[in-house]
């Protein structure tokens, strides 16, 4: 029982010396906050970025454009053929005229169009493929614009798999960040533990002296490290947070002269919880390496 | 109980602490050890308590070797003795009750029995009424007795001081050297070193001479 009531001593005095410098604490915690929260960001993002993909992708859909000169006929034989094809779930036809009178009501520009004279668009098919499957769609795609009168066949989801394979990159390099700026706070740690224990080093001293194991020594400032690690992962999902609502704001205002309602996603509890114990291993790293380094040059030879 | 043979000690740069030292204390001795300042009385004090190693040669403490011992094991041996250091090492930044306090919170004694030792050796060495103070506020004698209530407060078989007389007069040594003899007629093991040989010879005990590094009676 004992080992119990020696860690809860540990994490008690660790506690006491934090709040004993408050000023300095937190300058820590603020330093591991805002190093943590610049991956946790660009993460967020990306993960928000990822979401908007994933919904226009779930959607298999192709526009099947025809040439503008193409007639009634042709219309129908391109028609005969999405029927027959076994890729195809369902079409709709978007007739050029019907076209031209949705888009000047929802672009604002009837005036510009009205000016016209005669009608730039053609006649269009939305088709829906029988499967989200990336290949399917793009086979169809390739032999729906070699029909006679299809001047462009366009896969609405292409955008969509390029954005993922920046996205990919994007992840890439917040990883990169995290692992950089991981490093960069554990020797952050290091250094404001080795100023603790050269404070404390008479203390160590004559502790070793009489008896204490390198646990014992270790101990105190390991949860010191991790303290503030857990502290400062705290600050980094306080200031995500903070930035995730301060973005929806403005999001919504602007999302509305659109109609629509975008919002960025926050962090959900298994990524904070991750955070946090990420940051706490990252302080708890720090101290160990700092006073085993300390303790290695004590040891008698 | 210590075995001391032909152990060498030399330190980096050369300098040569100790040359061929054998010893032998038996439990229950009192044994004094003298010498010019540099004659390795405080180098052969750390290498019984398991502070320094040897050069050569092999300690033995309650039929262990101390020698090969682990480094994961020292700090179990050293629990073993009482230190009495030179410079007395007393923490400024707490009171006289948890510097009495440290070795049995370093063992991991539960807080009653904590309480219950530290004022049991407080009130030995007379500085029960005093354990609220600051170390900075006592006089050299009562640090020096501090100190003492330290090293007997984990109760060990063997307590090893070095010069713990050493800045103190000649009254409050004597009051010093007589509570070592209390503890010696208990039973515990005393290894003092000290270069005041006029209390020695009062005390009519066992003297070990250390002349450069190498016994010389």
């Amino acid at each position: 029982m004992s080992w119990i009531f020696a860690h809860f001593d540990a994490l008690r005095d660790s506690m006491r010396r934090l709040l004993q410098q408050p000023f300095a604490t937190a300058l820590n915690v603020a330093v591991f906050g805002i190093a943590l929260a610049l991956p946790c960001g660009f993460y967020i993002a990306l993960d928000n970025v990822a979401r908007f993909s994933r919904e226009l992708t779930s959607e298999p859909q192709l526009s099947l454009f025809l040439t503008v000169n193409a007639d009634a006929s042709d219309v129908k034989a391109v028609e005969q053929r999405l029927t027959r094809h076994p890729a195809v779930l369902e079409f709709r036809f978007v007739d050029r005229s019907t076209a031209l009178k949705d888009l000047k009501r929802a672009s604002g520009m009837s005036d510009v169009l009205s000016e016209l004279e005669s009608n730039p668009l053609p006649h269009a098919f939305v088709v829906a493929g029988r499967s989200a499957d990336p290949d399917l769609l793009e086979a169809l795609r390739d032999e729906a614009s070699r029909w006679p009168k299809v001047e462009h066949v366009q896969l609405d989801s292409e955008w969509a798999r390029k954005l993922d394979a920046a996205l990919k990159i994007g992840r890439m390099l917040v990883t990169l960040l995290g692992v950089l700026l991981s490093f960069a706070l554990v020797a952050v740690t290091f250094n404001t533990i080795r100023l603790q224990i050269l404070t404390r080093h008479d203390e160590i001293e004559v502790s070793k002296l009489i008896g204490a194991t390198n646990h014992f020594i270790r101990r105190p400032f390991l949860y010191l490290g991790g303290l503030q690690g857990l502290l400062g992962g705290f600050g980094a999902w306080l200031i995500v947070a903070i930035a995730v609502r301060m973005l929806n704001h403005e999001l919504a205002s602007f999302g509305g002269l659109f109609g629509m309602s975008p919002s960025l996603g926050h962090m959900t509890l298994q990524q904070i919880t991750v955070l946090m114990a990420l940051a706490a291993l990252i302080g708890w790293l720090g101290a160990w390496m700092s006073v085993s380094r300390h303790l290695w040059h004590m040891d008698p030879r | 109980m210590i075995t001391v043979s032909h152990v060498s000690k030399r330190y980096p740069g050369g300098y040569e602490a100790l040359r061929n030292v054998s010893l032998r204390v038996e439990p229950g001795e009192m044994v004094f050890v003298t010498g010019h300042s540099g004659a390795g009385k405080s180098t052969l004090l750390k290498l019984v308590g398991g502070i320094e190693r040897p050069s050569s040669g092999s300690v033995v403490i309650n039929g262990k070797n101390i020698t090969s011992m682990g480094r994961a094991s020292l700090p179990f041996l050293r629990r073993n003795f009482g230190f009495i250091f030179q410079d007395h090492k007393l923490l400024f930044d707490r009171s006289v009750y948890s510097n009495a306090a440290l070795p049995l919170i370093i063992s991991g004694f539960p807080r009653r029995e904590i309480a219950r030792r530290v004022r049991a050796a407080l009130d030995k060495v007379g500085l029960l009424d005093r354990e609220r103070a600051r170390p900075v506020a006592l006089s050299g004698g009562e640090q020096q007795r501090l100190c003492i209530a330290r090293a007997i407060v984990n109760r060990p078989a063997i307590l090893l001081a070095d010069e713990p007389t050493g800045n103190l007069d000649a009254a409050y040594a004597a009051e010093i050297i007589t509570m070592f003899k209390a503890f010696n007629q208990v039973g515990v093991t005393v290894v003092i070193a000290t270069h005041d040989v006029a209390m020695i010879d009062e005390l009519g005990a066992r003297t070990v001479q250390l002349d450069h590094g190498a016994i010389a009676s």
